[in-house]
C-alpha cells in the first residue's frame, strides 16, 4: 500500500502541474486573441468610418453641378463592393482577409480618382463642405492605418506564441488557429497617397 | 580619446603625404572600429524614425532639437501643466528635426500611444508633433478627445493660427496660439458652426473625488469621537486616519495621485506622469 502511494503522489503533483500549465497558456492565448479580436473591431469601424463619410463627400460632389458621372458612380460602387465584403473574424482565413482587402483598396483607388479630378474644380475644393470632408477623410485614413498596423502586431504576436514551443501543443489540441494578417496592397509602393496638401 | 589616437593618420593625410602607410597591428583594429561605427552611424540614418522611450520626467514640452530658447520652452511647458492640472488632458509638444520620411501623422498617432499621453480611462492626450525640417506640423487627438479636437478644426487650427506663424519662422508664437486655440476648442468656445459645447471636462470629474473627500471627514470625526470615548490605543488609531486618507484620495484622484506629495507643479512634469491613454490615429496635419 505504501509502495503505491509514493507514485501516485508524483502522478497527482505531475497532472496538477501539467494542468495549471495546460490552463495557464490555453487562458493566455485566448486572452491575446481576444485582443486581436477587440482591435479587428477597431478596424472595422475604421473602414465603417470612411465609408460613412463617403456618402456625405458623395454629395457634396454632386451638388456641384457640373462633375462628370463616371467617377462618381465608381465610388458609389467601389463602396456598396467594400460594405458587402465582410470578415468574420472568427474564420479569419487569409484569402477572406484578401478580398476583404481587396475590396477597400478599390474604394481607396476610386476615392483617390475622384479627388483628383476634384482638382479641376476650384469652386468644389473652397466649398466649406468639402474643404471639412477631406480633412476628415484624412483622419479617417491616419486611423485606418493606426487600427490595421495595431491588428497586425496583436494578431502576429499570437502567431508567433501559438507556433512556438511547447505552446503550440496546447494550440493544436484546444484549436487556436493562426490569424491572417493584413498585407501591404499590391502596389502600395508606387501608388500615390490620397494627399489633400493643396499647396 | 578617439580623437588623439587617430592624430598621426589624420596629420598624414593634411600634409598630402603619398607615402603608404602599413597599418599596424593595432592601426588596422583602430580602422576596423572606425569602419563599424562609420557603418552604423549610416545605418542609424536610413532607420525608420524610432520613438523616443517614455522619459522619466514627464512633462509637457520636449524640445529634442533646442528650436524653442529655454525661457520660452518653460512658459510653454507650465501652461500646459496647468491646463493638465485643471483639466486632466495632457497635451504634450514634442519637437524634431524630421520623420525620417514616416507620415508625421501615422507617427504621432504612434507615439502617443507609446508614451500614453492622456488618462487611460477619458484618453485625453493631445500631441502636437512638429518636425522642423521637414517643415511638417500634426496634432494628433486621443481617443477622448476625437470627438471635441475633431480632424477638421485640428486642420484649421493648423493652417490658420500655426502656419502663419511658422512661415515668418517664430515657431515659439505658432505653438503657443497653437495650443491656445486647442484649449478654447476644448472648453467649447471656439465659435464654429457646429455644437461644440459639450465641456471636455465637468463637474462629474471631480465628484468621485468630493463624495470621497465627505467620507473621509465622516470616518475621521467618527473615530476621533470613538476614541474619546474608549480612551485607549488613541495613538494607535491616528495612524488609521492617515492611511484612510492615503487611500481614499488616490481613489478619488485618479490619474492625480501622487500631486498632493509632490508640492506644486513647479517642480515640473504631469502630476502622477502620463496617464496611458490611446491614441487611434485622430488629429490632422499641415505642412508650410
Amino acid at each position: 500500500m505504501k509502495k503505491l502511494l509514493i507514485p501516485l503522489v508524483i502522478l497527482g503533483v505531475l497532472i496538477f502541474i501539467l494542468g495549471s500549465w495546460y490552463v495557464n497558456t490555453n487562458n493566455t492565448l485566448v486572452d491575446m486573441k481576444g485582443q486581436a479580436t477587440k482591435q479587428w473591431a477597431n478596424v472595422e469601424s475604421s473602414y465603417q468610418r470612411r465609408s460613412d463619410l463617403i456618402g456625405n463627400l458623395v454629395k457634396t460632389v454632386q451638388g456641384a453641378a457640373d462633375f462628370e458621372r463616371g467617377t462618381l458612380k465608381d465610388v458609389i460602387e467601389a463602396r456598396s463592393k467594400a460594405t458587402s465584403t465582410t470578415v468574420d473574424i472568427n474564420n479569419l482565413t487569409p484569402e477572406k482577409l484578401a478580398a476583404f482587402q481587396q475590396a477597400q483598396t478599390g474604394l481607396s483607388s476610386a476615392l483617390s480618382r475622384l479627388l483628383v479630378t476634384v482638382e479641376r474644380y476650384p469652386d468644389l475644393k473652397a466649398n466649406q463642405n468639402f474643404l471639412e470632408l477631406q480633412s476628415q477623410l484624412e483622419g479617417t485614413e491616419n486611423r485606418i492605418n493606426v487600427e490595421r498596423n495595431r491588428f497586425n502586431d496583436l494578431a502576429g504576436e499570437y502567431n508567433i506564441k501559438i507556433e512556438k514551443i511547447p505552446t503550440n501543443i496546447i494550440a493544436n489540441i484546444a484549436g487556436f488557429d493562426a490569424m491572417a494578417l493584413f498585407s501591404s496592397n499590391a502596389g502600395a509602393e508606387n501608388a500615390p497617397d490620397v494627399n489633400f496638401d493643396f499647396e | 580619446m578617439q580623437y588623439q589616437k587617430d592624430r598621426p593618420l589624420l596629420t598624414s593625410l593634411k600634409e598630402g603625404k603619398t607615402r603608404i602607410t602599413y597599418p599596424t597591428k593595432e592601426g588596422s583594429m583602430k580602422y576596423t572600429l572606425l569602419v563599424v561605427f562609420a557603418f552604423l552611424i549610416s545605418n542609424l540614418g536610413w532607420g525608420q524614425f524610432t520613438i523616443p522611450e517614455i522619459p522619466k520626467e514627464q512633462t509637457s514640452v520636449y524640445d529634442y532639437i533646442d528650436l524653442l530658447s529655454a525661457s520660452q520652452k518653460t512658459t510653454l511647458e507650465q501652461k500646459l501643466l496647468r491646463y493638465a492640472d485643471s483639466t486632466s488632458t495632457q497635451i504634450v509638444i514634442a519637437i524634431i528635426s524630421s520623420t525620417k520620411g514616416e507620415d508625421i501623422n501615422y507617427l504621432g498617432a504612434k507615439w502617443g500611444q507609446k508614451w500614453g499621453i492622456g488618462q487611460a480611462d477619458e484618453d485625453n492626450g493631445i500631441l502636437i508633433l512638429l518636425a522642423k525640417d521637414d517643415r511638417k506640423i500634426a496634432i494628433s487627438t486621443g481617443y477622448g478627445v476625437e470627438e471635441y479636437l475633431t480632424d477638421l478644426m485640428s486642420k484649421r487650427i493648423i493652417e490658420s493660427i500655426i502656419i502663419p506663424e511658422f512661415k515668418s519662422g517664430n515657431y515659439y508664437q505658432g505653438l503657443q496660439k497653437g495650443s491656445e486655440a486647442v484649449f478654447q476648442v476644448l472648453t467649447g468656445q471656439f465659435k464654429e458652426d457646429r455644437d461644440f459645447n459639450r465641456d471636455a471636462v465637468g463637474f462629474e470629474r471631480f465628484l468621485p473625488f468630493i463624495i470621497f473627500l465627505v467620507i473621509w471627514i465622516i470616518l475621521a470625526s467618527r473615530k476621533r469621537r470613538g476614541g474619546g470615548k474608549n480612551n485607549r490605543g488613541g495613538r494607535g488609531k491616528s495612524g488609521m486616519d492617515i492611511w484612510d486618507m492615503i487611500i481614499l484620495s488616490n481613489m478619488g484622484r485618479g490619474g492625480y495621485g501622487g500631486r498632493s506629495s509632490g508640492g506644486g507643479f513647479g517642480s515640473g512634469g504631469f502630476g502622477g506622469g502620463f496617464g496611458g491613454g490611446g491614441f487611434g490615429g485622430g488629429g490632422a496635419s499641415g505642412g508650410w
